[in-house]
């Protein structure tokens, strides 16, 4: 059965996400980040930050929220059971700091076939409550047994 | 710091992801698929076992270009990854990396993340600036 194209283009509500030190902190065990900027408030703001900086990647946690309706809309039409994350990308700018409002809209940039498989490839974009922009990330899914 | 030059690697970034990593990171990014934190789950959907969560390597590699500029937040503008292997937990996830670009303090990284001859994170790309 081939792709259907239908959703390209489409852009889904952004999705309002909360930062908090908590959260910063237990992402950064996770990940095993061990600079003291991601756990002491005082630590991040002599580095220069606004306040407790979150590592690079916690925008998988802020981008997630605007991620699941895109994948899950029978408009794109993914088969969940046979996804695999493909590829990912982030293009990273203003830091995100405790205390921070984010919202994320995600978009359907291509979707297309190739070698049996079928690729979906997302972007999302992130901003503060300044407006300034946090990530753009491009999130390539791969359905097998089109 | 000397400045790098293309075609020199940087330091390796070594981790030991522990039995009950993948519970941590489930709960730290909110990502609960069971292929990643139910051993029995994984292994009815014919995998090896529970693993590793591919957004969890991908930081990974995030801390192995970041540690040029001491794990600067701000310093790590971007990186792209492709996941073509399954990580497991317990397994010695070891990510490198190799200059391709240096020109005033950008640097561009080709990294790769490995378990062994497993490479779980390929073709991987990271621009960092360094101070």
């Amino acid at each position: 059965m081939p792709v259907s194209t239908d959703a390209i283009g489409k852009r889904w509500p952004a999705a309002t996400y909360e930062v908090g030190a908590e959260k910063i902190r237990e992402f950064a065990d996770a990940i095993g980040a061990p600079n003291p900027i991601h756990r002491d408030h005082e630590a991040a703001k002599r580095a220069g930050f606004r306040d407790l900086v979150a590592p690079p990647m916690f925008c998988v946690v802020y981008s997630a929220r605007a991620m699941g309706p895109a994948l899950l809309d029978p408009e794109v039409g993914i088969n969940l059971a046979a996804m695999l994350h493909g590829s990912q990308e982030f293009v990273w700018e203003e830091p995100v700091c405790d205390g921070d409002v984010i919202e994320t809209a995600a978009t359907c940039k291509e979707i297309y076939e190739k070698d049996g498989k079928g690729f979906y490839v997302f972007e999302s974009v992130s901003t503060n409550q300044d407006g300034k922009r946090t990530v753009t990330g491009t999130w390539t899914n791969i359905v097998r047994g089109i | 710091m000397t400045p790098l030059s293309a075609g020199e690697p940087i330091p390796e970034h070594r981790v030991t992801p522990d039995k009950y990593l993948p519970h941590r990171y489930a709960g730290a990014s909110g990502d609960f698929n069971p292929i990643h934190i139910d051993p029995e789950f994984a292994r009815a959907v014919g995998l090896p076992g529970n693993i590793l969560h591919g957004l969890w390597m991908m930081a990974q590699v995030a801390r192995g270009a970041a540690q040029l500029a001491n794990g600067d937040p701000r310093a790590l503008r971007r990186l792209s990854v492709q996941f073509r292997g399954m990580g497991l937990p317990e397994q010695e996830l070891v990510v490198s990396g190799t200059v391709k670009e240096a020109e005033d303090g950008r640097v561009v990284l080709e990294m790769v993340a490995a378990q062994g001859d497993n490479q779980v994170i390929r073709n991987a790309e990271a621009e960092v600036q360094v101070p």
